[in-house]
């Protein structure tokens, strides 16, 4: 029998003001194998810490229950408590009476009944814990990003400098991502081209990045400090090695008519192509469905004017196995397809646009080298409104329920600075509430009402009719003044939802990283681990987390880097000791469990048994402690009960069973 | 329960509209055909109920002028529904008028110059099923 100690905590009021903590320790106490039971306001302080040190070394105890928050709030805090105490950390189990009882309940007898089943239950399962050894597992020192956007060149560049070797995944041909659409940067409009080129250098030229571009990660296995990845490298159908990056092949090729995805669609490329002129790696590729020599067999006029002879129609995709320590989600962002709202007349003409697709209209590389003007007549516009919230902040189905967070200030940036290049035009912005919270956003924002005169309107805009006559005719509302305005204007730009890129759920997936419903990944906690997903190894950095602008992603990329570094600097990690293992003696070798484990840790081996006396060899299942995770779907799987997951056993979870429903 | 609250429960109940989920965007006013007709305009619709100041609502004329058409419904970003709001407080007026309900075979015999029909529309809305 243990000599089992329980602590109650009150958490301040969190516990106390809903469970009497009192009555609990009163009638845990008298428990089979509870031997001391007391309460303290927060168990998880120092103090309270010591008393679980004092009753340990007074009672001799040689099992503890903590009756407390989450266990994935201070399992590990319990543990180590224990541990100094002289307990084996695994001898330890808490009751989450806060989560699971006080925050989820009102009536005080109902959660001071449950407090006490739950505290029951954990000192049912102590009474048959035993103590556990982790063992430990290598570290890969190298550390995979995925997306190559701002986010993943900027937490390479950190994890690099820290002198760890870190290879960058990139699905499109070229680093860069949204950062490279864009014209200026607020709130200090400095040109995004301009401070991101020189980090797209510094990345591809460090002698610690490796970066795989046009190249998706297609398999995943493996744990924390030991991931090993499978890299698709997309057929170029370009040598890079010999590859100059001279253009004539684009300059050539006779597919034209391809929209640019780069320009968002506002304009064309050709089959041979890199996204845009300051294309790292400056080496282009061949988009297949476009091109004449794959479509119909003909033309091959790029391979015959390459100098260089890198074009070669016969490569094939490529798999790059690697293994990696720390693994960093950087995979962005994308605006909503705004399929679902017709009124603002989107797909109805070319003159309503997103602010994206504004951001290559004034990009002096963009469609209209540079110029702002209507896309459908190349008229440059006297009238232009703005809209904010588009699909940001919807609670129906259409948009999405979250604040897109970027919109506000890029929309005072770009009404700023049509007004400062073009004063005769008029600039109104409809919005709902403008949103600045950021060092130097209000101001910014304030100057382009007061210097830039542009005019903001409180209320949203009900639709937008295209006319007869080239116009759109803007129906909104005034709400400050009571009033329906109608405009015509020239352009009309949405502020379009930003939503996490649609491939982060496979990837999510394969990582086994968990993921919200808008999409965005989890962190381990949304205040104090906000860059670590609840997966051990997986980091979060950029828009993938959750809407961020520039400076704050930058800030949470390096965050990211310093989690990564901090992990493979580590030579050996210590990993869970609670992982299944199988009764040799019951196991006979069906393959049940080795086909339902999602890490392949379960092997076979022919086993010499002593069966009552009776030896003889048997094909056995042998677990790799390294690899298992302990997720017990093999012992649910195992038809004669051999398989058993240590510190969760079939015993320990029944007996936790039984002393819910006595 | 005050008067003002019962009613502004009423209307809540009726209409399945929670004014509390409002943010106040206004798109429900740009997107009215009626607008320029109405005195308490449809954002307005929202806050009054939200307010419990029904009795002011009721006395309005844009109860007459809605349209029914429901692009307030269609457009409204946060689900409330201002059109649906209105139409309660419709019924809110006709009930106390002693109407209550009608079956549908008895709608034809009291149509008249006088019915506004702005609430037959509605009424047909609500019980096309």
């Amino acid at each position: 029998m243990q000599r089992i100690g329980v602590f109650v905590c009150h958490c301040g009021s969190n516990i106390a003001a809903t469970v009497d903590v009192k009555k609990v320790v009163e009638v845990i106490a008298s428990e089979p194998g509870v031997v001391h039971a007391e309460d303290y306001q927060y168990m998880c302080s120092e103090a309270g810490q010591e008393k679980i040190a004092i009753a340990v070394r007074e009672k001799k105890l040689t099992g503890i229950v903590v009756c407390s928050c989450s266990p994935r709030m201070h399992e590990a805090t319990f543990r180590k408590a224990a541990e100094r105490a002289g307990i084996n950390p695994y001898m330890v189990e808490i009751a989450n009476i806060r989560e699971h009882c006080s925050w989820i309940h009102k009536d005080i007898n109902e959660a001071t009944e449950k407090a006490v089943i739950l505290a029951r239950a954990a000192v049912a399962k102590v009474n048959l814990n035993t103590p556990l050894t982790p063992g430990e597992s290598r570290v890969t020192k190298r550390a995979l990003v995925i997306g190559g956007g701002i986010a993943g060149i900027q937490t390479a560049l950190d994890i690099a400098d820290a002198g760890y070797k870190v290879d960058i995944v990139e699905k499109t041909p070229s680093i860069g991502g949204r950062m490279s659409q864009l014209d200026k940067t607020f709130p200090t409009l400095d040109c995004s081209a301009c401070i991101l080129t020189p980090k797209m250098v510094e990345a591809a030229a460090h002698e610690n990045i490796t970066i795989y571009t046009y190249s998706e990660v297609e398999k995943v296995s493996g744990f924390v400090g030991d991931f090993t990845v499978d890299i698709r490298k997309k057929a170029r159908f370009i040598d890079a090695d010999k590859c100059t990056g001279c253009g004539a092949c684009q300059e050539k090729c006779p597919s034209k008519k391809t929209p640019s995805e780069f320009n968002r669609g506002l304009g064309t490329r050709t089959a041979i192509y890199t996204p845009f002129a300051q294309a790292i790696p400056n080496v282009p590729v061949i988009d297949t469905e476009a091109c004449i020599k794959f479509k119909t067999g003909k033309c091959g006029l790029c391979q015959k004017i390459c100098a260089a002879g890198a074009v070669d129609y016969t490569q094939k995709d490529e798999i790059v196995t690697e293994k990696y320590g720390a693994i960093v989600v950087a995979t962005g962002f994308d605006t909503i397809s705004l399929d679902k709202y017709d009124e603002y007349a989107y797909n109805q003409s070319p003159d309503v646009i997103t602010s994206l697709e504004l951001e290559r209209v004034m990009n002096a590389a963009g469609p209209t080298h540079g110029h702002l003007e209507r896309l459908s007549d190349g008229k440059a516009p006297k009238e232009i409104v703005f809209i904010q919230c588009v699909g940001s902040r919807c609670s129906d189905d259409r948009g999405k329920p979250y604040c897109s967070k970027i919109c506000c200030m890029y929309t005072a940036k770009h009404a700023m600075l049509i007004r400062d290049k073009y004063p005769d035009v008029n600039v109104t912005v409809f919005y709902i509430d403008v949103r600045t919270p950021g060092k130097n956003f209000d101001e910014f924002y304030r100057r382009a009402v007061e210097q830039y005169g542009v005019n903001y309107v409180k209320g949203q805009v009900g639709k937008v009719i295209p006319q007869p006559n080239g116009k759109l005719l803007v129906q909104g509302s005034d709400l400050l003044d009571n009033k329906q305005i109608l405009k015509e204007a020239d352009m009309v730009v949405l502020a379009t939802a930003i939503e996490p890129n649609k491939d982060v759920r496979k990837i999510a997936t394969m990582l086994t990283a968990s993921i919200d419903t808008n999409n965005f990944l989890t962190e381990a906690h949304a205040k104090l681990r906000p860059v670590e997903s609840p997966t051990a190894g997986i980091f979060l950095s950029g828009v993938v987390q959750g809407p961020k602008d520039i400076p704050e992603t930058v800030s949470q990329a390096g965050a990211a880097a310093v989690k990564v570094v901090g992990l493979l600097a580590k030579d050996k990690l210590m990993t869970n000791p609670c992982t299944a293992k199988a009764d040799e003696l019951l196991c006979n070798g069906c393959s049940s469990c080795a086909n339902v484990c999602p890490y392949g840790a379960i092997s076979y081996e022919d086993t010499l048994v002593n069966d009552h006396g009776i030896r003889e060899t048997r094909r056995i299942a042998i677990v790799n402690s390294a690899l298992c995770q302990g997720c017990g779907a093999c012992t649910v799987a195992c038809p004669s009960g051999a398989m058993d997951l240590q510190g969760f056993s079939n015993r320990q979870i029944l007996s936790e069973v039984d002393a819910i429903c006595r | 329960m005050s008067h003002a609250k019962n009613q502004a429960e009423r209307i809540r109940e009726i209409s399945g509209v929670n004014p509390l989920k409002c943010m106040k965007c206004g798109k429900c006013s740009a997107t009215c055909p009626a607008f320029n007709e109405m005195d308490i305009k449809p954002h307005q619709f929202v806050s009054y109920v939200a307010n419990e100041n029904i009795e002011e609502l009721v006395k309005s004329d844009s109860l007459w002028k809605c349209l029914s058409c429901f692009a307030c419904v269609e457009r409204c970003p946060r689900d409330v529904k201002p059109g649906k709001i209105i139409d309660a407080a419709r019924q809110l007026v006709v009930r106390e008028r002693g109407g209550n309900y009608l079956s549908a075979d008895e709608i034809p015999e009291l149509l008249d110059e006088d019915t506004p029909q702005q609430l037959l529309v509605s009424a047909y809305r609500r019980y096309k099923r």
